[in-house]
């Protein structure tokens, strides 16, 4: 096989032979392509080079798992500073590797079996980029990118960990990156060559070509993938046998990076749905997305344990417990996505093998790690000492919601699949059951999230915190009574939801005003520390998705309707009306494009384009609708099919507060930022910058 | 326009049509309910929504008859309106396409059988957590606090260093 690779690969760039750089320029005259033929005789073995490169990362990271793993047990600082070069090697290897593969997606090699099957020479360049992790082969190699870079990133700024502790996370953190080098290059090697180069490739599926998309994974890639980071210190830790506060902060801004990736990566994924599908829906609970929420729901549990271990020295078994679930709920989530098992959407491979390889990886580590966890974490002993009420206790609430949400997630993802195994009923799981047995959970969290916050430590007056909440509190009730009166129907929904999001707002605020002390000095509020700021944000940020998706699910208004081009009509407030409908080229689609003025008290507010769009080479098409962003509401106009007695089916939906949900995503990845560059952070992480700022208010 | 096809391009059309809803399920541009379903009655029609809201289009990867845009997706949107029109009630119709098509129809699994494990689990698990949570949190503030928490060496030196870089 690797014979006939060689042999084959030359066939478009064979340096030896100059016919075959004159056929390559005519097929690319052809194509209205632009790139020579002086260039592949070099740049044409990029792609092997790539493929050995991977190759050699495969064996660095075997050397990397073992040597460090060794030398800590037998305390040898040669074999322990192995580590360090190997994690930098490791990355720079699989980093070139990728961009080799880049190369041959951005040159349109469709000599490259993957670059064909998943690309077109007409592609805009962002979406042959993107093209790269639109499939299955290139998005494991960026998965395993990601993984080594994390590792890499541990050992740069892993100065201040002990060194058995540095090596051990280092080593584990490899062990991983063997298992899925294995997987690409035994499974997934997205360096095949075909035999035949074609002409032209199959194009990207065309719901992948969108901006939205493109930053989709590899932004939640680096979250899932940075858990792995979290998880290696868990499994280091425990093989040390000691958690203590030093660990808890140099887990925490691992977890906090992750869960920061996850949440914009989630977003996107949710704003690109909401935007594309094209009826502006935009949490499905769809198996693939409950795979990414499940980490996400863990990690935020995880961020707020791994700040008791720091500062109280309690909950350390728990908080390794999460960090190996946390990542184990990330290797079940590729396992969902790769194996096909559940079906859906963003299974773009199906494939059984593919599926029980990351079965045993995902065996091996999750259980391996909960293994050791049995033996070793009674040791771990607990050092302090909390009331019943206390912001630790508020702390294990938060855990306790969070976790069982985290569950409710699961059991509904896997029920399908238990049902059909051991019940022999074939039945689904879809949306109502999760909005009915997951928002409970998070009400609740919604409910305690202010008071428990505004609790002290080790000891605290619940009567005292609530004092100080009164005026949030105060208003939430007047924010209810408002939408309960005010809306039309007797949803729920709507007016809890905005309860919910004014007292998780108004009580972070007020946190924060709380903290300046008796004396309300203002100039204060700047010197806080940033996690205290990154502490607020994050939680306004929760409040206003809350907000945001409560309003859009109870007061979003729906039109559906045959339109005639040049007769207005009324939706909700608005008026409309379809003036035109053309046909439009793309630069690899076709499109029918209508024309649509929007008037509200007959002024002109919108002009919208909603667009059917035709792929002739993926053979696809796709809606895209126009949307009308305001604070307060979106307005969504989708176009559909030409009726044969004239007029064009057209839907409008009036989306109350649909751009909170995202802005609260933004917020809560903003406020994770800011914690993460406090200062104690930056600090603990060895890096030796001198902190420029005063040290203003001590850090809680 | 149809009688200008082909069989075969016809038969093209119609596997390409399956294959996409088997690859790309909530993926298809989504023009679920087309304005000639819409009944007249407009409380009928907000029912037969909320109806369709919770009913799988069962060739179609999670998604329901209301969101999907396959040929079957209507013909059941257009069974729930007609059995409503014929004065069904909600549970009569949901339990008409239940016979036909078996609980994999309702995306809102039933309370009964073995199902009860589904709907339990979590607020079990809640519970039990919650009496977890409370044991730890009592044993918690029962325990004394260590008499001395002393730095380790490393620490102590690392300490002073960061005092003196500050």
């Amino acid at each position: 096989m690797e014979t006939q690779r060689w042999k084959t690969g030359s066939g478009t760039e064979d340096p030896a032979d100059p016919d075959a750089c004159d056929n390559v320029n005519r097929s690319d005259t052809r194509n209205g392509l632009a790139h020579g033929c002086a260039i592949p005789i070099v740049f044409g073995m990029v792609t092997e080079l790539g493929h050995f490169a991977l190759i050699l990362a495969f064996l660095v990271a075997i050397v990397q798992s073992v040597v460090p793993m060794v030398g800590a047990h037998k305390r040898w600082p040669g074999w322990m500073a192995v580590a360090e070069p190997a994690a930098t090697v490791q990355f720079l290897l699989t980093g070139f590797s990728f961009v080799a593969l880049t190369y041959a997606f951005v040159t349109s090699d469709f000599s490259l079996k993957l670059v064909w099957q998943n690309s077109h020479s007409a592609k805009p360049m962002i979406y042959k980029i993107s093209g790269v992790w639109g499939n299955h082969e290139g998005s494991m190699l960026l998965w395993v990118l990601i993984l080594t870079l994390f590792g890499a990133m541990a050992a740069w700024f892993g100065n201040g960990l002990p060194p058995t502790l540095r090596a051990r996370v280092l080593a584990v953190q490899s062990s991983v990156a063997v298992a899925f080098f294995a997987f690409i290059l035994f499974t997934s090697n997205p360096f095949l060559r075909l035999a035949v180069p074609p002409f032209d490739g199959q194009d990207l599926n065309p719901l992948l070509q969108d901006p939205g998309l493109a930053f989709h994974p590899p932004f939640l890639y680096l979250g899932y993938v940075g858990l792995s980071i979290c998880f290696s210190f868990a499994v280091a830790a425990l093989i040390e046998g000691r958690v203590d506060a030093a660990w808890g902060r140099w887990v925490r801004p691992w977890t906090l990076a992750a869960w920061v990736f996850l949440t914009i990566g989630i977003a996107l994924g949710s704003w690109w749905a909401y935007y594309e599908l094209g009826w502006g829906g935009f949490w499905f609970w769809d198996p693939v997305e409950n795979a990414s929420f499940m980490p996400w729901l863990l990690a935020a549990a995880l961020l707020h344990s791994a700040i008791v271990v720091e500062k109280r020295e309690a909950l350390k078994s728990w908080t390794i417990l999460l960090a190996i679930l946390a990542f184990g709920f990330s290797l079940i989530g590729t396992f969902i996505v790769r194996s096909g098992l559940l079906t859906s959407v963003h299974a773009f491979a199906n494939d059984p093998e593919r599926g029980v390889f990351i079965l045993m990886i995902m065996i091996f580590f999750t259980g391996g790690a909960l293994t050791l966890f049995a033996a070793r974490a009674s040791r771990m002993e607990a050092k302090g000492v909390f009331g019943v009420a206390s912001r630790e206790s508020a702390l294990v609430a938060n855990n306790i919601l969070l976790a069982v949400s985290c569950f409710v997630v699961f059991i509904g993802t896997m029920w399908p699949v238990v049902a059909e195994m051991f019940f022999d009923t074939k039945l689904s799981v879809g949306a109502p059951f999760f909005n009915m047995a997951f928002t409970p959970f998070m009400v609740v969290l919604g409910l305690l999230l202010p008071l428990g916050s505004m609790l002290s430590w080790k000891r605290a007056k619940v009567g005292r915190a609530f004092k100080q909440l009164l005026p949030g509190f105060i208003l939430s009730v007047l924010v209810l009574g408002l939408f309960w009166t005010v809306q039309t129907g007797n949803s729920l929904l709507g007016p809890v939801g905005m309860f919910l999001g004014t007292w998780i707002v108004s009580g972070a605020v007020l946190d924060l005003v709380n903290r300046l002390g008796q004396t309300r000095d203002w100039s204060r509020l700047f010197r806080l520390p940033r996690s205290d700021w990154g502490k607020a944000t994050a939680h306004i940020g929760f409040g206003i998705t809350m907000v945001g998706i409560a309003g859009l699910m109870a007061w979003e208004q729906e039109d559906i309707r045959v339109a005639q081009i040049g007769e207005p009509f009324q939706v909700g407030d608005f008026e409309l009306e379809l003036t035109a409908v053309n046909e439009v080229r793309g630069p690899n689609y076709f499109s029918t494009m209508g024309d649509v003025i929007v008037r509200q008290d007959g002024e002109q507010i919108a002009v919208l384009n909603p667009e059917k769009r035709n792929y002739p080479v993926a053979q696809m098409p796709t809606t895209e609708a126009a949307i009308d962003y305001r604070v307060l509401r979106d307005l969504y106009v989708v176009i559909g099919d030409e009726q044969d007695n004239g007029g064009w089916v057209m839907r409008t939906y009036i989306k109350p507060l649909a751009n909170w949900i995202w802005a609260g995503s933004i917020l809560m990845a903003l406020g994770g930022t800011l914690s993460l560059s406090d200062r104690r952070y930056r600090v603990a992480a060895g890096t030796r910058r001198q902190a420029a700022e005063p040290s203003g208010v001590p850090a809680e | 326009m149809i009688g200008v096809w082909t069989v075969a391009a016809r038969i093209r059309a119609c596997a390409l049509i399956l294959c996409l809803a088997v690859a790309f399920p909530m993926a298809t541009p989504v023009m679920a309910v087309q304005p000639d379903e819409v009944l007249d009655d407009p409380a009928l029609e907000e029912r037969a929504r909320d109806l369709s809201k919770g009913l799988r289009c069962v060739v179609c990867q999670n998604e329901s008859i209301d969101e999907s845009n396959a040929d079957l997706a209507r013909e059941l949107r257009l069974v729930v309106r007609d059995r409503l029109v014929e004065g069904d009630s909600d549970e009569q119709v949901v339990q008409y396409l239940v016979d036909r098509y078996g609980e994999f129809v309702l995306l809102k699994p039933r309370t009964d059988g073995w199902n009860i494990i589904l709907w339990l689990a979590a607020p079990a698990l809640f519970l039990i957590a919650l009496g977890v949570g409370i044991f730890y949190v009592r044993s918690r503030a029962a325990a004394t606090e260590p008499t001395e928490m002393r730095l380790s060496e490393d620490e102590e030196k690392r300490l002073n260093e960061l005092l003196r870089e500050s």
